[in-house]
């Protein structure tokens, strides 16, 4: 049998906010979602001329390892990682076999209870260290119609690996007009508080510098307004995520 | 018992009481009082002390100081009457008024960031750097320095051959100390506090009277007039230093006057020698001993030891010469490299970070960010964690610090080495160097292909200047890449063999016209000297190479048959991105310069060394250089020092710093200068994050056996807000580091401040 590719949009030798530590990330091509505000549309398409083997990338990776210090590793970021999840077992049980750390950034959009998802989903988490699981919006309507989908199966995750004792950083991005509002954090505040399993809560700022990459691939940008969160609401979001006074 | 002899205490002179050792009482070693006497820190920065009053008055005199010295165009005041010396001023202070709080005294001239006059380099530039800046030196001297007694530059020309005139016109060789002083020599100026000058005076005499057998051979008399020269100026520094009031022919008795008796050796180097690099060494440790000591015998509290260290970098801070407008187009923002490094660690392992490494840092917080001194770490991953994460915390905020790998420096140079101008080291008070500037290499890669015959000058007929050997040029539309590694190989010869050539002639003028005696009375009479070369235009010719051999290089020619630009057809790695196809010819480049260079005889039978370090003439370099193979424009700058090209680097940061690492610091004696601009963002979110994700990549750098860093920690917003808005007060200090030093950004041409921008800051979203 042919060996597993996975399918690149770009490599990126220096991760530094992508988890734990610096670390060596793989941002893999496609994605279902379709945020308003997302900052790489080009990671959308699943097609590319990009592939390669899991040896071929951990090999790549291991020369950077002496920056990786104790909590260091490797980084699986999109377009949707999960999409890829064949590829992703092969990749992370070979670095596993490596001594490398593992981590998975997610939205989450391809899980699914069902099988075969679901057992290469759990095989998946017996090599994975963390997830950084990105909630686009707590509310299933207003999720909808942002990135296209609905969250009931985001959520459902997020409630499985808390079972599992999955660590996970819980990340949001801070929109004004779309996330930026104290009752949709205080609900996502009550969702997180039902979880066990989380070690990280972040707020990133929402910008607009990618905007270039869409008008770049003719796609309408329709957040063209919407300026970055003032640092007040960032840290206002930011206690109310994480459950601190005020 | 054994122990007992090696670690007894001296009873020595007073000044000398509670310290340990016995080899450095009886002859020069301070690198043996160091090691015996200093004690290792492992704590954190929670001790330091915050600026005391007179710290925040005379620093804010000085700034407002600093602000008229932009407003009047960048020099506040040039010396027009008086030829600089020793004792040619009498005191002189921050400000008349407040001279009483001033912990360290002594500055070059009588007033301050007033610039001095020093003629002895050329008479023709000092009074151009007048005159550029509305002062008209008085015209006696013209005929004193033109009639009477000649000047280094005059001497130099006296002989340089028609061919050397050439490579100079044209730029293949460029930046050559022939127009002001090579500096890079650091004069042991521990040694005034340790010994006092006395004693310093005396071991130069016995010197002497061992210099030869009474047979007058060219070294021995003019060794013998060396050592003349040198007793005379420790003579000079104290009658210098008493016209402060202090009388320095003892050893300094506390840390006050350890301070100040080093500053006055400094200050001495500073009054005679306009040097491109002035550089202060390794004096963190060693004045650490003194503070410990005060502390100990309760004479000195923590604020007045920091206060010390303050004062003494404040001083560093307003160290300025006179400079003509095409140096400053060399070297930008008013450098003098007054280098100073901490940390380190010893020959037996133990760290050699003390508390006073801490202070020195902690000028930066306490004064603020400055661009002087050189504030140099000397790096290993095996420094105290603490250390290397406040020395990282430091770097986040001020962009004021940068590193070099201890690892790879010390079994070449020991564990008592300075850093003599950007990144180049020498052993302390053991060696001198011969800074000789750079080749350009990529403008050789362009004889190479067309036969000697430069792409941008023409002679007097209106044709390329034939500066270069007329070798068979390449004929063929499409580059082939043994062809052009045939012909660049010759060319290389030619290059090597005519800079090595220039530099002896003009080291030797340099000795005999321009002798830096000051800072050779602090350095042993028996002398190593190293013979500094430089490579510019590295990466441009790493990355033309591979785009002749991976892809297809079809060459433009103008009229007359010149080749004058060139297409690619076809991708091809570059280097900067951690592909060994690219980066193993760097490592072959690199290699085949030195051991070009090394054929060679070099002055004073020196040893010689290279570096690939460009500081800021990477845009001089540029502009004279034609369009290049790997699709860098005609004129347009180069990158800097051993940078990857501008948009080379694909990979992101690592990628980019284990290219660099690559490069055999081996060959590179000199030093391979890398800098890097860090976004803020892209190094974590928080504060905490920052300093500790930093330390991970310098570890994770040097561990490979790279040489320096340069590390900026800022977004281009900033930079472009800076250039359109540079009367922003946070602007007044804002500070970056370019190619081995650092520079006020608002202080940089604009030329400079584009090209700075241009640099592919590590960002990602």
């Amino acid at each position: 049998m042919d060996e597993v590719k996975g399918r690149i949009h770009s490599l990126e030798t220096f991760g530094s906010v992508d988890g734990p530590g610096v670390r060596f990330v793989i941002f893999l091509q496609g994605c279902m979602m379709r945020c308003a505000y997302c900052h790489n549309v080009d990671t959308w398409g699943r097609e590319t001329d990009n592939v390669k083997t899991a040896d071929e990338l951990l090999g790549q990776a291991e020369r950077y390892r002496s920056y990786w210090g104790s909590d260091g590793g490797i980084t699986v970021s999109g377009g949707e990682a999960l999409l890829q999840m064949d590829f992703l077992l092969e990749l992370f049980r070979k670095a596993k076999a490596r001594g490398i750390g593992t981590c998975i950034d997610t939205a989450g959009q391809p899980f699914t209870r069902e099988e075969p998802f679901f057992s290469k989903f759990r095989e998946l988490m017996e090599n994975t260290d963390l997830l950084l699981v990105d909630i686009k919006h707590i509310d299933p309507v207003q999720h909808r119609k942002l990135t296209g989908w609905g969250n009931e199966n985001i959520l459902d995750m997020l409630r499985l690996l808390s079972d599992m004792g999955k660590p996970v950083w819980i990340r949001q991005v801070l929109v004004p007009g779309i996330t930026d509002d104290d009752g949709y954090l205080r609900q996502t505040r009550a969702f997180i508080e039902t979880l066990s399993n989380v070690q990280r809560i972040e707020i990133l700022p929402y910008h607009a510098l990618g905007i270039y990459k869409w008008e770049k691939l003719g796609i309408p940008y329709t957040l063209g307004d919407t300026e970055s969160p003032a640092p007040e609401r960032v840290a206002n979001a930011e206690r109310i995520l994480r459950g601190e006074r005020a | 018992m054994r122990m007992a002899q090696t670690e007894r205490v001296f009873a020595m002179r007073e000044e000398w009481r509670g310290f340990k050792g016995n080899k450095w009482t009886d002859e020069v070693n301070v690198r043996e009082f160091i090691q015996k006497n200093y004690e290792p820190y492992e704590g954190d920065e929670s001790f330091l002390a915050g600026p005391t009053e007179a710290t925040d008055k005379l620093w804010g005199r000085l700034q407002e100081l600093q602000k008229e010295e932009r407003a009047r165009g960048g020099v506040l005041e040039c010396e027009t009457e008086v030829v600089s010396g020793l004792t040619a001023y009498g005191p002189g202070y921050i400000d008349e008024s407040m001279k009483d709080l001033e912990k360290v005294v002594g500055i070059q001239t009588d007033k301050p960031l007033k610039r001095a006059f020093m003629p002895y380099g050329g008479i023709k530039m000092a009074e151009e750097a007048a005159e550029t800046y509305g002062y008209k030196v008085n015209e006696k001297f013209h005929k004193i320095f033109t009639e009477y007694h000649k000047t280094h530059n005059a001497a130099v020309f006296d002989a340089y051959t028609p061919e050397m005139k050439a490579a100079r016109h044209s730029h293949i060789v460029t930046g050559l100390p022939d127009t002001y002083g090579r500096g890079r020599i650091v004069g042991d100026y521990r040694r005034v506090a340790l010994y006092g000058i006395d004693f310093l005076m005396e071991e130069k005499k016995k010197d002497f009277s061992f210099c030869g057998d009474g047979t007058m051979t060219d070294d021995i008399i003019r060794q013998r007039e060396e050592i003349a020269e040198q007793i005379r100026a420790l003579q000079g520094m104290k009658a210098m230093a008493s016209s402060y009031g202090y009388d320095i022919s003892g050893p300094a008795k506390n840390a006050k006057e350890a301070v100040q008796w080093l500053y006055f050796g400094y200050l001495a180097a500073i009054k005679t020698q306009n040097g491109a690099a002035m550089s202060v060494g390794r004096i963190s440790t060693f004045l650490d001993i003194y503070i410990s000591r005060d502390l100990k015998e309760g004479t000195l509290t923590e604020a007045e030891a920091q206060e010390l260290i303050d004062h003494l970098v404040l001083k560093f801070r307003m160290v300025k010469f006179a400079r003509i407008p095409s140096y400053n187009q060399l070297f930008s923002g008013d450098p003098v490299w007054a280098t100073l490094e901490v940390a380190g660690i010893g020959m037996d392992g133990r760290s050699m970070v003390t508390r006073n490494d801490y202070r020195f840092l902690h000028t930066l917080e306490n004064m603020g960010p400055s661009p002087e001194p050189n504030l140099t770490v000397l790096y290993s991953s095996r420094l105290p964690e603490s250390f290397k994460q406040y020395a990282a915390k430091i770097s986040v905020n001020t962009s004021s610090v940068q590193y070099e790998n201890d690892d790879v420096m010390k079994p070449v140079w020991g564990d008592d080495y300075s850093i003599c101008c950007c990144v180049s080291a020498t052993q302390t008070g053991k060696e001198m160097q011969f800074f000789g500037a750079r080749a350009n290499l990529a403008k050789c890669l362009l004889y190479a292909i067309n036969g000697g015959r430069d792409e941008k000058f023409f002679d007097k007929n209106g044709n390329h200047m034939q500066v270069g050997p007329e070798y068979a040029p390449i004929t063929s539309e499409y580059l082939d890449y043994g062809e052009v590694m045939h012909k660049y190989d010759l060319m290389l010869d030619w290059l090597a063999g005519l800079y090595v050539n220039i530099l002896n002639l003009i080291q030797y003028m340099h000795d005999k016209y321009y002798y830096e005696a000051a800072e050779m009375a602090l350095i042993d009479t028996d002398v190593r000297r190293t013979f500094a070369t430089g490579i510019a235009g590295f990466s441009h010719v790493v990355d033309s190479l591979s785009a002749i051999k991976y892809a297809k290089v079809k060459t433009v020619r103008d009229a007359s048959g010149l080749v004058t630009d060139y297409q690619i057809e076809g991708d091809f790695p570059r280097y900067g991105n951690d592909d060994e196809r690219a980066d193993e010819i760097a490592v072959w480049l690199l290699k085949e310069f030195m051991n070009k260079i090394r054929k060679h005889h070099t002055y004073r039978n020196s040893e010689p060394t290279t570096s690939i370090l460009t500081i800021t003439s990477n845009v001089v370099y540029g502009k004279a250089t034609g369009a290049l193979p790997d699709g860098r424009e005609a004129y347009a700058p180069f990158a800097p020092g051993a940078n990857p090209a501008y948009g080379a680097e694909k990979n992101g940061l690592l990628a980019s710093l284990n290219s660099v690492a690559k490069l055999p610091y081996e060959y590179a004696l000199d030093g391979i200068s890398n800098t890097q601009t860090i976004n803020p963002g892209a190094l974590g979110h928080s504060a905490e994050e920052r300093k500790v994700n930093l330390a991970r990549v310098l570890d994770g750098y040097f561990d490979q056996g790279a040489h320096h860093l340069n590390v900026n920690v800022f977004g281009v917003e900033k930079l472009k807000d800076a250039m359109e808005h540079p009367e922003k007060p946070e602007y007044a200090n804002f500070t970056i580091r370019v190619s081995g030093y650092a520079v006020k950004f608002i202080d940089l041409t604009r030329e400079q401040q584009l090209d700075v921008i241009a640099r592919n800051a590590h960002e990602r979203m």
